[in-house]
């Protein structure tokens, strides 16, 4: 099996998929790694470090998509509307790992399909806790959060923090931080150790508490709706709530020398957040980023990739400030890759090989051997008070989801057996019993699949519930004592309903007990 | 009449079975644990209350009046006990507590139904050969769950050795015992009832034999198996009963349980690297012991001091805190918690470790933490944490021993060869505190001890612990 590393060919791009580290880990696995020459020069790796750690090198991009039974890349294959795309270049049946953002590259995913490929995107990778070092979104968001402020800084005509010299005091810079997720919480981060005065907002009460946890001041809006949609994603909010927000960023904008929105609400246009009203009434000589600029901006003056002036206010649109820090970008994506690369490559068979049961790889893969598998179907997220708009909070987010254990793959023999077994005595039995084994055998069924989702850290309270509920032979107690008088029968059941008892409230009260402990 | 009372009795077990799937469904995350509890004890206060009603309904027997003083009177003393069992148990002895509850359910079972058998109501198809075998099925599986529940509560109590009690021709025994019970149920069908009782409570000794000697025969380090699985034994119980008195409420949510019960096992047996026959039959000390004395790679140890830890601890950035059933029985996650907060104040980066099965019940160490009040975020599971040991300064394990055993990847001939275990020893060093050089539940020595990074701090681990807290503060406020 054969890894290879083109060079990015999107214009501006300047991080690589790999590094010679990742390239030596490959190697480890058994892996033989090509890569393009100068693939990883804007990022600082040279040809010859790549070398040095077992990689081939590739003269052009036509012999290096020739050879590659893998290809690991940064951004989409190219699609321009007239000459080749690389999708035509990558091998039949050949794999890729990259962005894809298959949602709004439909026709590139068909072109993909067409050389049944195996893809897998990096913005797809779920997020719950087993994923997280695959989590190349976030690993950039918080890369983009903390350029975002240095740009502003280097285009705002003050310091950033405060200071009292001989020459007079200055006070420390303002910053208003619009949505905190992974790149709202860096940037709030970076602005703090700039020295500036830092205030956030976000639609989610629950990021208060990371917000005020890297000093920042959390601006509320007393409003009854909370923004917190699935998967720790923001969600669409009604108009009324939009224009209470608007006015209270214009309000705090006012009174900010810099002005950073990131938020992004999955697979739509930004939401108009800071009006053209709202930076009219700034100070002049302010700074705004926008990092919603790749889908329209939170500001309706933004202009993608570039500086603008209006009304004396810089308006920055840039969506490469990853790129921006090419080497780090690299360092961390070429690892996110890596990690992905791992869990799907199985070393033994010598190839991807993806299990559809779990969840990360289901999640991720878009084609698989060139079968549309993209959407996954959805399931239910925790409501955890994570994330936000595009981005989300750092390390510590998704916990509460759990990567799923798939049910068992032993083979399907016992139960078969089994089954059989009960049906035959069905079978002779007949009548009322075959109504019972039905509802016997689904029931089954379903707590099968209830339960295979359980959080291990809830293990005990299961058991202590479920052993509650086995409690319910008490009700088989009350039925015997129909027969009524005080015989033999009675007082057995009577004993039988008193011990069951003991466990229906033992168990329900200790669960109680250890769910009260819980928190976050 | 339309809604006759049987259609409402059955109207309220369809709402009370899909209350327990809800409940089961909710407990399986943190968001909605609690609010499955309470479906919980919804369905089941509905189940209890409508059957009970329907004894009195009009229609109905009046003699079934008489019976609800006694009626009551049983659910309102077991509900008392019941509740303070739960006010009282530490969360330490959690294990014991499940067990017990688990027996009680299978002593029900076995009441339910001998008392079934006596009094052989046409109206449940009483007499018919199906119905009999229901009847000694139900019986069989509730006299199991119940004695092994009371030999698993006594060994978790430490009144019955840990150590598997391996007989001569166990299985062979554990066979024939089968057999006997399949010849009396065929003697106890072949009579009118109640000829047939001395049959019936023949097999119902028989099995508590049967079910006490299996757990017996399975060591300590398996019992987070042992635990769930007769949890899944008392749900199936619950079923048959069902199948006996033609209830489906009883059927569907003893289903529930034991298939729940029976996921909980493997998974507790994939965490091991087990197959679960092998834990049923096999015993984890089943093994003898080759090598544990004669190979004991028995080397030079070394001894650390409190002062010395302290040193450790205040120069680690990164420790990681892998606690084991040591911490429970020392009740040491209190001062466990204070530690770590002091080292979360001195900006030192602080994990926990669980390994699957620490501790004495899935889940054990988890319900410990919570109960000291540590944030669930910084508790990772084994596989979210194993490759950052590489990164860790510090490594405490804390009455942890089998889990943590390098034997376990390395040594083909140790018995837990092939369980997945967590790999403090990648840490730059480890600190393991333990009451001697004992061996652990699993009888097997731990190379861990003598490796050159590892250090060893003896003693209680709740006082230990209180001592690295006292010193840790006298340095950090030095410091200061």
């Amino acid at each position: 099996m054969k890894v290879g590393i083109p060079r990015e060919t999107y214009a501006g791009e300047r991080r690589v998929a790999a590094t010679p580290m990742t390239v030596s880990r490959m190697r480890k696995l058994g892996l033989e790694v090509v890569v393009q020459a100068g693939a990883g020069e804007a990022a600082d790796y040279s040809d010859a470090a790549y070398m040095e750690t077992g990689a081939e090198i590739a003269p052009d991009a036509a012999a290096l998509w020739g050879q590659a039974d893998i290809v690991l890349k940064v951004r989409p294959p190219s699609m321009p509307p007239d000459g080749p795309s690389e999708a035509d270049l990558l091998k039949e049946g050949g794999s890729l790992i990259a962005f894809l953002w298959p949602g709004q590259n439909k026709e590139l995913v068909e072109r993909l399909g067409k050389r049944k490929a195996t893809v897998l995107a990096m913005d797809a990778v779920p997020r719950i806790t087993r994923a997280q070092k695959m989590d190349a979104l976030s690993a950039m968001a918080n890369l983009v959060g903390y350029r975002a402020v240095i740009e502003a800084a280097s285009s705002l005509g003050r310091l950033m923090g405060g200071q009292m010299t001989a020459a007079g005091r200055s006070a420390p810079a303002n910053v208003l931080i619009v949505g905190a997720g992974v790149a709202g919480l860096a940037a709030i981060a970076a602005a703090k150790g700039l020295g500036a005065t830092v205030r956030a907002f976000d639609t989610r009460p629950a990021v208060r508490e990371q917000v005020e946890s890297l000093g920042a001041t959390f601006l509320e809006m007393k409003f009854e709706e909370s923004g917190e949609g699935e998967g720790g994603y923001a969600k669409e909010m009604s108009e009324a709530f939009v224009a209470a927000e608007q006015a209270l960023i214009a309000q705090h904008a006012k009174a900010s020398d810099v002005v950073i929105t990131t938020a992004l609400v999955p697979g739509r246009p930004a939401p108009v957040l800071l009006t053209s009203g709202a930076v009219v009434s700034m100070a002049a000589g302010s700074v705004i980023v926008d990092l919603a600029a790749e889908q329209g901006g939170n500001c309706p003056l933004t202009e993608r990739d570039k500086m603008v002036e209006k009304f004396g206010k810089k308006i920055l649109g840039f969506t490469d400030l990853a790129s921006r820090l090419a080497r780090q970008a690299s360092d961390l994506y070429a690892m996110t890759v890596f990690n992905l690369l791992e869990d799907v490559y199985d070393e033994k068979a010598g190839k991807i090989e993806l299990d559809l049961e779990d969840e990360v790889h289901r999640g991720t893969v878009v084609l698989y051997e060139g079968k549309l598998l993209w959407p996954p179907p959805t399931r239910p997220r925790p409501r955890s008070a994570a994330p936000q708009p595009d981005k989300k909070k750092p390390a510590h987010a998704a916990h509460g989801a759990h990567a799923t254990p798939a049910p068992s793959k032993g083979g399907p023999w016992p139960a078969i057996v089994i089954g059989a077994l009960l049906l035959t005595a069905g079978y002779f039995a007949g009548g009322e019993f075959v109504e019972h084994l039905t509802v016997f055998l689904l029931a089954v069924v379903v707590g099968w699949h209830v339960i295979w989702n359980v959080n291990p850290a809830l293990h005990t309270p299961l058991m202590s519930v479920t052993n509650a509920i086995s409690g319910i032979i008490l009700v088989g107690g009350i039925l015997l004592m129909r027969g009524g008088g005080i015989g033999a029968v009675t007082v057995i059941s009577a004993v039988a309903i008193l011990i069951a008892t003991i466990n229906v409230a033992g168990g329900f009260l200790v669960t109680q007990r250890m769910l009260r402990m819980f928190r976050r | 009449m339309i809604g006759s009372i049987a259609s409402i009795q059955r109207l309220a077990y369809l709402a009370a079975s899909l209350l327990f799937i809800f409940s089961l469904r909710g407990l399986s995350t943190q968001e909605t644990a609690r609010r499955g509890n309470l479906s919980g004890i919804v369905g089941m206060v509905l189940a209890v209350v409508v059957t009970a009603l329907a004894l009195r309904a009009p229609g109905a027997s009046t003699a079934g009046t008489d019976a609800w003083g006694l009626l009551a009177g049983g659910i309102a003393v077991g509900a008392t006990i019941g509740a303070i069992l739960a006010a009282r148990v530490a969360m330490t002895s959690m294990p014991e507590l499940v067990a017990i509850l688990h027996s009680f359910v299978g002593a029900a079972a076995v009441l339910v139904g001998i008392a079934n058998y006596l009094e052989a109501d046409p109206a449940t198809g009483g007499g018919s050969a199906v119905h009999e075998v229901e009847i000694v099925v139900g019986v069989f599986i509730g006299a199991i769950t119940f004695a092994g529940s009371v030999v698993a509560f006594g060994k978790l109590r430490g009144t019955i050795g840990s150590k598997p009690l391996l007989l001569p021709g166990r299985h062979l025994a554990n066979l024939v015992m089968t057999v006997a019970c399949v010849v009396l149920s065929a003697m106890f069908m072949g009579v009118p009832s109640p000829a047939g009782l001395w049959a019936l409570l023949a097999i119902t000794g028989i099995a508590c034999v049967l079910g006490a000697h299996l757990v017996l025969a399975i060591g300590g380090g398996d019992m987070p198996v042992v635990v769930s699985m007769l949890n899944s034994y008392s749900g199936w119980a619950a079923a048959a009963a069902g199948f006996m008195l033609s209830n489906d409420l009883l059927i569907v949510t003893g289903a529930l349980v034991g298939s729940s019960g029976a996921i909980l096992s493997m998974i507790m047996c994939r965490a091991m690297n087990r197959s679960i026959v092998n834990v049923i039959f096999g015993g984890f000390g089943a093994a003898p012991p080759k090598g544990v004395a004669a190979k004991g790679p028995a080397g030079p140890i070394q001894e650390a001091t409190v002062p010395q830890v302290v040193d450790l601890l205040a120069s680690a950035r990164s420790v990681i805190v892998v606690p084991g059933y040591g911490m429970a029985v020392a009740q040491a996650q209190h001062p466990v918690k204070e530690l770590t907060t002091l080292l979360q104040k001195r900006g030192t980066k602080v994990r926990y470790a669980i390994h699957p099965v620490a501790g004495r019940l899935p889940g054990h160490m988890n319900v410990l933490l919570a109960e000291a009040d540590v944030s669930y975020e910084l508790v990772k599971e084994m596989d979210e944490i194993n490759e950052d040991f590489g990164d860790t300064d510090l490594a405490i394990v804390i009455g942890a021993n089998d889990i943590v055993n390098p034997g376990a990847l390395t040594d083909t001939s140790s018995p837990i060869y092939g369980m997945p275990v967590l790999e403090v020893w990648k840490a730059a060093r480890v600190v393991m505190m333990k009451r001697s050089m004992s061996a652990g539940y699993a009888g097997v020595d731990n190379p861990l001890s003598y490796r050159e990074n590892t250090l060893m701090l003896f003693g209680d681990a709740k006082q230990t612990v209180s001592k690295l807290v006292t010193s840790l503060q006298a340095v950090s406020s030095e410091a200061a």
